[in-house]
């Protein structure tokens, strides 16, 4: 058992901001779990989650690979970015955070470098509209509008995983069944030779959660 | 916190800016230093992905000229606690970077950077 990062620092007043690890969060640190021992095999040196929100999935991750792994952080808003710094502290891990949009402050320096890919996107599907604005405002409900298949986020960033992505590399994804799952498999192989394989899957209320797996097209070289 | 570990990572991204893009300068900026926990293991993976003359060159402009010019081949412990120091205990607090090409200012504020651009700066 990986013990659950402690996130007894982070008030209410916080949660107004930011994204409160929720049913998506565990299932995340579960999928993270089931897969510790192929994670260790890969022998990872960077890994990016990118909207790292409370900074617990990260936190957790770093429980599992230990501190010979770079952590690097993204998130849009700056008060999850002052948040993950904060969850680092709590829980003894050195987390770098970057104030930035998805990939970007990295996409240059870090092509093809990144051993582990972490994204919980917002995934909820929403009007267009909706989406847009959160994400341009920068604050919570960028957490989860997703535009209109709740893709809308997601979709930017898994065009560039490929290019992201170390050659032994993993991706691991949330997403919802509204997303349409089978299309996301499909785009990612057809188009980056990227194979994706569900982890984990669970109903939560209304939700049907995904945990996704992405690795380069030739699986027994890779596991 | 912005860590030259991290500083060695970032290129400005704004549009068309794709060349003489890194690393960007830091400017008026206020350090401190924090004690991490030596760990050779890390700063010998991390090694490959460090580019080199960016780093001892920002190294320089904050005061530190421990690292060599060339990057060793023999990593003794005195280098790599060098190493360690200017990657993981200067912490840049305050301050701004600066794209030596297109001169787009990323503030620093608390330790964290902004790389955020706004609408019509996104490539």
């Amino acid at each position: 058992m990986i013990p659950t990062p402690n996130l007894s620092h982070l008030k209410q007043s916080d949660y107004d901001l930011i994204y409160e690890p929720a049913e998506d969060t565990f299932l995340l640190l579960d999928a993270l779990e089931v897969d510790a021992d192929n994670l260790k095999n890969s022998k990872p040196r960077v890994c990016l989650e990118v909207g790292s929100g409370s900074g617990c999935v990260t936190s957790f991750i770093a429980n599992i690979l230990g501190p010979s792994v770079l952590y690097l952080c993204t998130d849009i808003n700056p008060h999850a970015c002052q948040c993950t710094l904060r969850t680092g502290v709590q829980n003894h891990v050195d987390i770098h955070v970057v104030n930035g949009s998805l990939d970007e402050p990295f996409q240059q320096r870090l092509s093809r470098k990144i051993d582990v890919i972490i994204f919980n996107p917002p995934y909820v599907p929403t009007s267009e509209e909706e989406a847009m604005i959160a994400q341009s405002s920068r604050n919570i409900g960028g957490a989860w509008a997703g535009g209109s298949d709740g893709m809308l986020v997601t979709n930017v960033l898994l065009q560039r995983i490929e290019a992201l992505l170390s050659p032994n590399g993993r991706f691991y994804l949330v997403a919802l069944k509204q997303n349409d799952i089978p299309k996301i498999l499909q785009t990612m192989e057809q188009r980056f030779q990227l194979c994706g394989e569900i982890v984990l899957q669970r109903r939560a209320g209304r939700e049907h959660l995904f945990i996704i797996r992405f690795l380069r097209g030739n699986k027994t070289l890779n596991q | 916190m912005v860590r030259l570990i991290t500083h060695n990572l970032l290129a400005c991204h704004a549009k068309d800016c794709n060349t003489n893009n890194f690393p960007l300068e830091f400017k008026d900026v206020q350090l401190e230093i924090r004690e991490a926990d030596f760990n050779p293991d890390f700063l010998k993976g991390f090694m490959p992905k460090i580019e080199w003359k960016a780093l001892v060159d920002t190294a320089r402009q904050l005061g530190d000229t421990s690292l060599p010019l060339e990057q060793p081949e023999m990593l003794d412990d005195e280098f790599l606690k060098n190493l360690h120091h200017v990657l993981l205990e200067i912490h840049v607090e305050e301050g701004s970077m600066t794209c030596p090409n297109c001169k787009h200012v990323y503030p620093i504020s608390n330790g964290i950077p902004n790389m955020l651009l706004a609408e019509h700066e996104i490539g």
